[in-house]
């Protein structure tokens, strides 16, 4: 700390003891509202994307100058994605299935790699190695997706195709790989917060009965955090479902459903940023990317909720 | 050993199997991180000239430099943080000062927390919708850093908070036993003492706002700019869109392949310096710290 800041100019406070006054002085309650309308304005983006999101999803289902409106069992359950067609086709079915596959995949990767380095992190490394994988994970995390995405593609992609021998390299493997890299350091850190706010006195206890170091991590810390650990592999999912760019790079872009982890997909979000910027605002077209927008809110809304509300209750369980 | 349930040689087995499996991770993650800047650097570095970080990009991409990109990439980063940082700051004393718990604590916390989830993909969406549509700027700086400035909001709110929890209660306390009203405790003590800490959540926030795509695909990035930004309702080139379109459309992508790695080694450096920068303030910090 640099030291205390210097109060010389604090006239205002010396005339009365303001400890005694039962009410805030104005200065005090304007500070308090600018900080208050500060934090509800979080709270309002949140509700203002929501809103539009919405409002320009709903244009879908309703006529526009091109027809009728899709209806909502079309949308979902339709697996054929042909927008540009004559007549369109606008089913996200296979473009669900694809998101989901590809978070799927990557979960099973990304799951044990990082609880792994949690429990290796929070209970097993020592102070100094710690100190440099644990940057080593944050610096992971902060890889921009468009890199990963490129090494997929000039990396990744011809070494599957041609030791593999599949006909491309750009499929759901390569893409849940790449995320399952992106979600393990979400998985990781938070899982370590968890690990190591089991306390001490559980893990002593088993040492005491005779349990060996491992026995003590999975029937002790890891059932002690295990709430934690869910948000935290919750969280990680969650990153994946909504990551963008190494899925439009490296997952091949075909609207199908997969058959095999070598099939070309198109997950949600990718079929977003490869699209928008080539719609007529208004069309239908349009307002589809929109709708796809809302069913990626809700998705990821959905995850983070039970994350929350997973997390609250091991944070008063903690509190006991 | 019937209270384990294995007998003694299985339980060591398994013991050391588990480590090992627990200690591969760590190795694994670690030579992950290696190989990839490895590959990236190996093969960017020779691309790196001066002329490469002052020039503009000439025959289709297949010549030139990256400036206005480079250059784009930080002023979009720069102003998101100029927008986020007064406001999430501003969050942040709330949350760790003033509220609370309540019903309007929890609602702000769950919009917080889900802002943090949200695709940034749909960011871009909304961008798109309001600051290019409805706002009327157009695809420009202004929305693209609006755009980013949201998706880093909760990022820098959540570190700030933190930052100021760390602060110990007995300075609030000293401030305010010697007269100061809670204001003035945050302002004259509390601040200063958790600003340091407060700027290394900024950093990183700037480091992520640099390396994000998606968000500023539709609403600032324009594939080629023949000048640079003018104002801030200019359309600016960024180096993450730069990258992605260099590797994926044209007709000419193998041929500039050294470019597209000497523009990924850039985009790395940029990115992952700054969360080296804030990585090694805030270790310092801690060493240092009084409390």
């Amino acid at each position: 700390m640099s030291g205390p800041a210097k109060t010389t100019d604090n006239m205002d406070a010396k005339a009365e003891p303001r400890l005694l006054q039962p009410r805030l002085a104005p200065s005090e309650q304007s500070a308090k509202f600018i900080f208050m309308i500060c934090a509800a304005l979080a709270l309002g983006f949140m509700a203002l994307i929501m809103v539009f999101l919405f409002k320009a999803g709903m244009g879908l289902f309703l006529a526009n100058y091109e027809g009728p409106g899709v209806s909502l069992t079309d949308f979902f359950f339709n697996t054929a994605w042909y927008p540009t067609y004559d007549p369109p086709d606008f089913g996200i079915g296979a473009l669900i299935v694809a998101s989901l596959a590809v978070t799927a995949l990557s979960s099973i990767i990304a799951a044990p790699l990082g609880l792994g380095l949690a429990v290796y992190l929070s209970q097993v490394a020592g102070e100094r190695v710690r100190e440099i994988v644990k940057p080593a994970v944050e610096l992971l995390a902060a890889i921009p997706s468009v890199v990963l995405g490129f090494v997929g593609m000039v990396l990744i992609a011809p070494f599957m195709q041609s030791v593999l021998d599949v006909p491309t390299g750009l499929n759901l493997l390569n893409a849940g790989l790449l995320l399952a890299l992106m979600a393990t350091p979400t998985v990781a850190s938070m899982g370590e917060d968890a690990l190591s706010a089991v306390p001490k006195e559980l893990r002593d206890a088993s040492y005491a009965l005779g349990a060996t170091r491992w026995e003590t991590i999975w029937k002790v810390t890891m059932p002690a955090a295990v709430s934690g650990l869910t948000t935290a592999i919750i969280l990680g999912l969650g990153r994946a479902l909504g990551e963008t760019m190494v899925v439009l790079m490296v997952a091949g872009g075909s609207a199908q459903i997969p058959t095999s982890v070598f099939d070309s997909i198109r997950p949600l979000t990718s079929t977003l940023a490869a699209e928008m910027a080539e719609t007529p605002i208004g069309s239908h077209h349009y307002y589809a990317l929109f709708a796809i927008g809302v069913i990626l809110f809700l998705m990821t809304l959905c995850f983070n909720l039970l994350a929350f509300f997973i997390s609250r209750r091991w944070r008063s369980m903690g509190a006991r | 050993m019937a209270l384990f349930g294995y007998d003694y040689q299985t339980r060591r087995r398994r013991e050391a199997l588990a480590l090992f499996l627990i200690r591969a991770s760590a190795v694994l993650v670690l030579a992950i991180l290696g190989g990839i800047l490895a590959f990236i650097f190996y093969n960017g570095f020779s691309a790196i000239t001066w002329d490469f970080l002052t020039q503009f990009p000439r025959d289709g991409m297949r010549a030139g430099g990256i400036f206005p990109a480079l250059l784009g990439t930080l002023l979009l980063a720069v102003g998101s943080l100029v927008i986020a940082l007064p406001l999430g700051f501003g969050a942040a004393i709330y949350l760790a000062e003033y509220a609370r718990p309540g019903a309007l604590l929890t609602a702000i916390r769950l919009g917080i927390s889900n802002l943090a989830g949200v695709p940034s993909v749909v960011f871009g969406l909304f961008g798109l919708a309001v600051f290019v549509g409805v706002l009327g700027f157009g695809r420009s700086l202004l929305s693209g850093s609006l755009t980013l400035a949201l998706l880093v909001l909760p990022t820098v709110i959540s570190s700030a908070e933190e930052s100021l929890r760390q602060t110990p209660q007995s300075f609030r306390e000293a401030a305010i036993g010697l007269g100061a009203n809670r204001w003035q405790a945050i302002r004259q003590v509390v601040l200063p003492a958790a600003l340091p800490n407060m700027l290394t959540g900024a950093i990183l926030a700037l480091g992520r706002a640099a390396g994000e795509t998606a968000p500023i695909m539709f609403t600032a990035a324009a594939a080629y700019t023949l000048a640079l930004p003018d104002s801030v309702f200019s359309e600016v080139m960024a180096l993450s869109t730069h990258i992605y379109n260099m590797a994926t459309s044209g007709t000419h992508i193998e041929e500039a392949r050294h470019l597209q790695y000497g523009s990924v080694m850039v985009l790395m450096a940029l990115v992952l310096g700054l969360s080296l920068i804030a990585i090694i303030i805030r270790a310092r910090l801690r060493r240092g710290r009084q409390w």
